[in-house]
């Protein structure tokens, strides 16, 4: 009956975690209750395992970048702080929240998850997406539904569009462009319904 | 000391034949003395007063909006077609074909993630949440602590559950099996004839009468000049083991199933005895074919009951239907679909086979307030010129989903346990490439290289 409170003493640091990522005090609970369900041998983290099992991201094309997002290279395991912390990028902005110019840039603001996806495409970390990167990304999307040709001619067309300093790569600044008319508050969140 | 024994066991008498006569022989009748109903009026007015005070509590909080059954997460329901549509429109680049743009992964993270925190399949398999408490302590979720009344009355309720209810409901349930077993060994001695026949009948559903009053069930039934007839195949969605005893209230069926050892066994081989079940011994049951077959020659014999069959495989949790399995749709016979949903204000009846196992989930059923469900009968569905048995399902699926307000998945219940095949992400990425290479582009794709 006193269940709210408890369950939020169990978790620790979540005053800072709430702070940080915005969320509130019920959608903490529940994105609690859900790592406890995917977590199912109970050892208080989550390995790439346990986000396989999930049906509909097996299907998904971009299944594995999705999967690998939550985990940092080299780590093997992603505790409950880095698991709400990257699902913080896709909260909807609060336009409610007054913009205090010393707090930091909120995790779930447009250029953060630009960023984010940016960091996705690009493969080799080196602040552009190259069009090896490009090329991976899509032939793990489509694996064996299109031919190399096929593919080829995509990645090109795609940089010839989206560089503009010629270049022969995407920066974060030409990728930001290129996507400035897209809602992404709307496309890039997850709206809890309750 | 002789003397208290004295008194215990005539009270005990007592307590017996106020069971025997309030309680069995009505169900033998098929008569209701109203006891139920009434119990289930002063269960709802105090539920609603429950919920009101817990609302007034809550009032300091921000309200949140009240929620669908069916999730957490809000979610677009459109095709990967039209949500990537939608993204490219505000691409500044014209689309007079197919291609790929960059923004085209957004939909794919957003339903990567959308999974992540709410999966359609896993949220099957696990209770439906309440929108208000039932004062259970297992359907507890997010409901706090609001005044010393209501925990008074949760702690009557308690009280009247584990100490009144439960006895009485165990001894219920024990002699509604007994009957059973004992029944059906006295009609098998009979010799064949239609006198048997209506002695078995009569014989099962008294059983199973008694068993629902075990569980305070109250089940009212809908279209019932649909009811299943005679060599014909009766296909219901599948929530607990209880849907037999709900469905068996109304009607004699024949079951299906595996041979069981120990009490299970014991009740299978007397039932056999009256009229013919159909029970396969595990060997049996992989091999489709045998399978196939034996049901096949039970409903060509016109005098044998309709089988009862649950085509999804596994309990879901009554918020949705998954696949069914082709199976029993390929034997030919009429089916005859039956939607069953329970009220989940009054007690859960889904059947977590991974949490629970079987004792212990007729204990929780049995300290439930009550089983309150509605069946609704459909007309019955036959094999279309040209459907293959996998079309069949889904139209029979689709039907019991929409009359029982239950979401219609195409998920296979089997994922509980089991991984996904590859060949469903082949299909999402058949889909996709298809919008950036085009679809007449597919022939030169299709092949290793």
């Amino acid at each position: 009956m006193g269940s709210t409170n408890s369950t939020l003493i169990k978790i620790p640091n979540v005053e800072e975690l709430m702070q940080e990522t915005g969320f509130s005090t019920a959608h903490i609970i529940r994105l609690h209750d859900r790592f406890k369900e995917l977590d199912k041998e109970r050892r208080g983290y989550l390995c790439p395992r346990d986000f396989e099992a999930i049906k509909g991201l097996a299907i998904n094309p971009i299944g594995d970048r999705i999967i690998g997002a939550f985990f940092s290279p080299g780590r093997e395991t992603v505790d409950f702080y880095t698991f709400v912390r990257i699902l913080a990028h896709f909260r909807p902005a609060d336009n409610s929240r007054p913009k205090e110019s010393s707090s930091p840039e909120p995790i779930n603001s447009r250029t953060n998850k630009l960023k984010f996806v940016f960091q996705l495409y690009d493969l080799d970390k080196d602040g552009k997406i190259s069009r090896i990167d490009l090329l991976k990304v899509l032939r793990g999307m489509l694996e064996m539904q299109v031919t190399e040709e096929q593919l080829d001619s995509i990645v090109d067309r795609t940089i010839q569009e989206a560089d503009l300093d010629g270049d022969d790569a995407i920066s974060f600044e030409e990728f930001r462009k290129s996507l400035e008319k897209v809602n992404i508050d709307h496309k890039m969140s997850i709206r809890f319904l309750r | 000391m002789e003397g208290a024994w004295d008194i215990a066991s005539v009270l005990f008498q007592v307590w017996l034949s106020m069971v025997v006569v309030l309680i069995m022989l009505p169900a033998m009748f098929g008569v209701s003395l109203g006891f139920t109903d009434l119990y289930i009026k002063v269960l709802v007015k105090t539920l609603e007063w429950a919920t009101r005070r817990i609302q007034r509590g809550q009032n300091e909080q921000p309200t949140l909006p009240s929620q669908s059954a069916n999730g957490i997460i809000e979610k677009d329901d459109g095709s990967m077609e039209e949500e990537i549509g939608e993204l490219r429109r505000s691409h500044p680049k014209s689309l007079a074909g197919a291609d790929f743009t960059l923004c085209d992964v957004f939909y794919f993270w957003k339903k990567g993630i959308e999974n992540i925190v709410e999966d359609q399949v896993t949220q099957r398999f696990t209770s439906e949440e309440l929108v208000s408490w039932n004062l259970l302590t297992r359907t507890n979720n997010n409901f706090c602590y609001i005044s010393v009344r209501v925990t008074i009355i949760w702690g009557l309720g308690v009280f009247i559950r584990y100490c009144i209810l439960l006895p009485l409901r165990i001894t219920l349930a024990a002699i509604g099996l007994s009957w059973l077993v004992i029944g059906t060994t006295l009609v098998g001695f009979l010799p064949n004839s239609n006198v048997k026949n209506s002695l078995s009948d009569l014989v099962h559903i008294t059983c199973y009468r008694i068993c629902a009053r075990g569980l305070s069930a109250t089940i009212r039934y809908h279209n019932k000049e649909n009811r299943p007839q005679k060599g014909g195949i009766c296909v219901a969605n599948h929530t607990s083991p209880i849907d037999i005893v709900i469905l068996a209230n109304d009607g004699c069926y024949a079951m299906v199933g595996q041979v069981h050892g120990g009490l299970m066994g014991v009740i299978q081989r007397s039932m056999v005895r009256s009229c013919p079940h159909v029970w396969f011994e595990r060997s049996e049951m992989k091999d489709r074919n045998t399978v196939a077959k034996r049901l096949k020659d039970h409903i060509a014999d016109k005098t044998k009951l309709p089988i009862l069959i649950f085509p999804e495989g596994t309990c879901i949790n009554n918020t949705s239907v998954m696949m069914f399995k082709k199976g029993s749709f390929e034997i030919g016979g009429t089916i005859y679909p039956v939607a069953i949903k329970y009220d989940p204000q009054f007690g859960d009846a889904f059947w977590n086979s991974a949490k629970y196992n079987m004792v212990s989930y007729l204990l929780r059923m049995m300290t439930s307030w009550a089983i309150v469900c509605n069946v609704w009968y459909l007309p019955p569905m036959n094999l279309k010129n040209g459907e293959d048995a996998v079309l069949f399902a889904n139209r029979v699926k689709s039907a019991i989903a929409n009359q029982g307000g239950l979401v219609d998945l195409s998920w296979d219940g089997g994922l509980k346990r089991a991984k996904v095949k590859d060949s469903y992400k082949e299909e999402q990425q058949k889909m996709y490439s298809s919008m950036i290479v085009g679809s007449d582009c597919h022939e030169n794709s299709v092949g290793p290289t």
